[in-house]
């Protein structure tokens, strides 16, 4: 393969990035694809180290039989090199130059080697990440985040405890919760702020998506086997213990988002997975002056941005789901191989990708209002909870940055207190900030999306892509 | 009527409620939204060359002490009396550094000589093999947001009102064409004197009162790294950078400016380009930054920059603040134009404009400053460029 060949650069090997990458090499574009994790699948489908001899990984795992697809695909063109991968490589930046766009990223076991990529044209399959909103106790050893546990099951196959409560908001609470129960571990209690009346109400729509309904039929029924406590329209209070968690006070909700006083009730636990949605990874996108919106990167039907050269696909143009990414990253790929060859695509070589992607955002539309904190979940936050970890700044003095010298946004809150500026750069803490502040945008970080050495900084773009002892194609697992 | 609640305007307020006037304070964002959000909090007598700015800077940097020595006001706003120093690579450099300090001496300003073999001494880690430099130890810091927030609060204290979130959309005149107050989004509010502390946007303010008053945007980023032990202990800078504040280029510009904070993360500035309100991040400056920091500190080549902030910075052209009443509109005073300098220039600032308009006779000559100062541009009535 020659450098002057227009490449195609995947940052994320998740549902939507692999899916990219195959229709781009499928319609015969170069392609190279880049993800932190040590293998092919993101989140969704993050698999066990095959140093662990898993026998079988799928009982963890939803439509194991399309990630066995997806597999075999990506090993013919990695035996090609149609496709290449970069494991184990952090992004950190991207910037246009002449001729397209240059990726930069660390890899090696300090994440402090430099390469950089050069392609003519980029997809950005960045996902998305966690958001938990703090309460009393959330500091606590033993209160992980869902997904947090959910990757710990499926890919060090180790159970995150004993006794166990789910709690928080969204989609996500489901499979978490089945799949701690299915590993051994006793699930106290799932507890969902979400009000089931409002799926009701939703129900004429929702009939509509019989292949959803079933796999949360088939969570439902799992909770059910396992005798899983479903406790919806309530949120978690306060997590108790000294050294590490002990037990959690689960309280009711009202149907304006408040605690019902006299509700709470004491569940002990080891272990609280918490969670309250996806927020979408944008900093990429916004770095290269893509256009971004609340919910993600903005595209159009083609999955381009606003920016040409770049597509985004996935998580980080909006939650929806791993079906979607699917459909989603593969309408990116082919249009990318289609653009970077000088021709029009043809949007109906993806018909079939376009209705899946039409179908599956308007069940994300009708779910997305669903779900959601407690519209006053900050009235639990006692002054000493922690908000932001990394700078150690309290809700009470973010309060009293708001009270005293008249912060009333998150971005005034931030320069104030400094919640947010430390090392996670506000993706944990921001949205807790900005509902304390009383209101504003929540900060965005950047411009970098991980920290970079400033010796890697000073020379970014200098090293030779050829000669990076890191480039290497990845055998797909097991 | 003050408009503008960044540091200058808060120090206007905060003066001017000291005069014992009623004082209203008035923003379209929060406090601190613009510039001062995104400084660094510099209060530098270093970098100012014997003339009026270093006045101002001289008058500024003993009212910052003073404040800075206040009961808690100090730690509130982590006013930090650290002391600048400036090297040179070139024994050329270095000659250059000492004329300069030599006419600063002149002027009051402290400024000792510090020779190639003692510069380690004052910065531990400093690179080895630089020529020399000059140690101001009047250079102070302070965290320019929480400078301001406590000036605002300081001022209310006094009795001075805070209206943020409400934008000023015209300035009222009477029948002789003096300032009656001014027109926001949310109404009008009177009063028989308006201040111009709008920082980047004083071009658009004159211009809502009639006249023309050239500031512009010059944009500049400062590098972040994850937080450090206090290993450096001065605020550091090459000598170029004396080149890049004075220079009046439209591109970009950029010299090491390298200090840690009381929080732990290192700065690293300063970049300087004339590219209008321009919001991305370029690569290539964040680089030349990275790569100049380097060349002054050989350990951060291993320190990891975990964010990057831009701002823009108020120019003017004969790089001059505007500060005083003026003569064009009766009961208009500007305090605005400070490029990089506005949190440092603060107090001063805030001091005359209070003086002014206590109807006292000002500490400084204001003539240097004066608005009407600037060369109309022929078949063109700027009124600064829209954000």
């Amino acid at each position: 393969m020659t450098t002057a060949e227009p490449r195609l650069a995947v940052i994320g090997a998740g549902p939507a990035g692999l899916a990219a990458a195959l229709a781009a090499a499928d319609r015969g574009l170069g392609v190279t694809l880049l993800d932190a994790a040590d293998g092919p699948g993101g989140q969704f489908y993050r698999q066990p180290a095959p140093a662990l001899g898993a026998r079988r990984p799928e009982a963890l795992h939803h439509r194991w039989s399309a990630w066995r697809r997806l597999r075999a695909r990506l090993a013919g063109h990695l035996a090609t090199g149609q496709v290449r991968q970069l494991t184990a490589h952090h992004v950190w930046c991207a910037e246009r130059s002449p001729g397209g766009f240059l990726v930069h990223a660390l890899y090696g076991p300090g994440q402090d080697r430099p390469v950089t990529v050069r392609a003519a044209g980029l997809v950005l399959a960045t996902g998305g990440y966690e958001q938990v909103l703090p309460f009393p106790g959330w500091t606590l050893p033993g209160v992980v985040t869902a997904g947090g546990a959910q990757a710990l099951l499926k890919g060090n196959l180790v159970r995150a405890g004993h006794r166990a409560v789910v709690a928080g908001t969204g989609p996500l609470l489901l499979p978490v919760a089945a799949g701690l129960a299915a590993t051994g571990t006793r699930v106290a209690a799932l507890v969902e702020a979400a009000d089931p009346r409002e799926f009701t109400r939703c129900a004429a729509v929702l009939a509509g998506y019989p292949a959803q309904l079933a796999e949360a039929a088939g969570y439902a029924a799992a909770l059910l086997r396992h005798r899983v406590p479903v406790r919806p329209r309530h949120t978690v209070v306060r997590a108790h213990g000294t050294v590490r968690l002990e037990a959690v006070t689960v309280a009711a909700l009202d149907g304006r988002g408040r605690v019902r006083s006299g509700t709470g009730r004491r569940i002990a636990c080891d272990t609280l997975a918490v969670g309250h949605g996806l927020l979408p990874s944008t900093e990429l996108a916004r770095v290269l002056g893509c256009r971004t919106e609340d919910r993600g990167v903005t595209v159009d039907p083609e999955q381009r941005t606003d920016v040409p050269g770049i597509w985004a696909a996935g998580e980080t143009t909006g939650g929806g789901g791993a079906a979607l990414a699917l459909a989603e990253g593969h309408i990116a790929g082919c249009s990318a191989a289609a653009r970077l060859a000088g021709r029009a695509p043809d949007s109906a070589g993806w018909a079939g990708a376009a209705r899946t992607r039409g179908r599956l955002r308007r069940f994300a539309a009708v779910l997305e209002p669903l779900y959601g904190p407690p519209a006053h979940w900050d009235e639990q936050l006692t002054d000493d909870t922690p908000v932001c970890r990394c700078e150690e700044v309290d809700a009470g003095t973010v309060r009293a940055a708001v009270r005293d010298l008249g912060a009333g946004d998150a971005r005034t809150a931030k320069l104030l207190t400094r919640a947010g500026m430390g090392w996670c750069q506000g993706r944990m803490c921001g949205p807790a900030v900005a509902a304390l502040a009383g209101g504003g945008a929540r900060p965005t970080p950047g411009p970098f999306a991980r920290p970079v050495p400033l010796g890697v900084l000073a020379r970014a773009g200098e090293e030779p892509e050829e000669a990076v002892p890191g480039h290497r194609a990845t055998p797909p697992g097991p | 009527m003050v408009v503008g609640a960044g540091t200058v305007g808060a120090a206007c307020a905060f003066y001017a409620a000291g005069e014992g006037l009623r004082v209203a304070l008035v923003d379209r964002g929060p406090v601190a939204g613009g510039t001062t959000g995104a400084g660094e909090g510099n209060l530098l007598v270093s970098d100012k060359e014997p003339g009026p700015e270093l006045e101002l800077a001289l008058l500024s940097t003993r009212l910052w002490a003073e404040l800075g020595a206040g009961t808690g006001f100090g730690t509130a706003v982590e006013y930090e009396s650290k002391g600048g120093v400036v090297v040179a690579s070139t024994t050329e450099g270095f000659a250059g550094l000492e004329r300069l300090a030599a006419g600063q001496r002149a002027a009051g300003v402290a400024a000792r000589p510090v020779a190639a073999d003692q510069l380690r001494e004052l910065e531990p880690r400093l690179a080895p093999g630089l020529a020399g430099g000059v140690h101001y130890p009047q250079d102070a810091q302070v965290m320019p947001a929480l400078a301001a927030a406590q000036l605002v609060r300081a001022a209310r204290a006094a009795g001075a009102r805070l209206h943020t979130g409400r934008t000023v959309t015209g300035v009222l005149r009477d029948a002789a064409g003096a300032v009656r107050g001014v027109r926001t989004d949310r109404g009008e509010l009177h009063a028989p004197a308006v201040v111009n502390a709008a920082g980047c946007w004083g071009g658009e303010l004159a211009g809502l009162a009639g006249v023309r008053l050239p500031v512009a945007p010059r944009r500049g980023f400062v590098l972040v790294t994850e937080p450090l032990p206090p290993v450096i202990r001065h605020k550091v800078y090459a000598a170029d950078y004396l080149a890049g504040v004075a220079g009046g280029s439209a591109a970009l510009t950029t010299s090491p400016v390298v200090e840690g904070t009381a929080a732990g993360p290192v700065l690293i500035g300063a970049s300087r380009e004339r590219v209008g309100f321009d919001r991305s991040f370029p690569v290539p400056a964040l680089r030349a930054l990275a790569a100049g920091a380097i060349r002054l500190f050989p350990f951060l080549e291993r320190v990891r920059a975990i964010r990057s902030y831009l701002g823009f910075r108020p120019w003017t052209p004969d790089r001059l603040p505007v500060v005083g009443p003026d003569p064009r509109v009766p009961g208009l005073v500007h305090a605005c134009g400070h490029e990089g300098a506005g949190i440092g220039l603060a107090t001063g600032t805030g001091r005359l404009v209070a003086q002014v308009l206590a109807g006292r006779v000002p500490d400084l000559d204001l003539t240097p400053f004066r608005p009407d100062r600037f060369r109309e541009p022929t078949g063109s009535r700027a009124t600064g460029e829209a954000r």
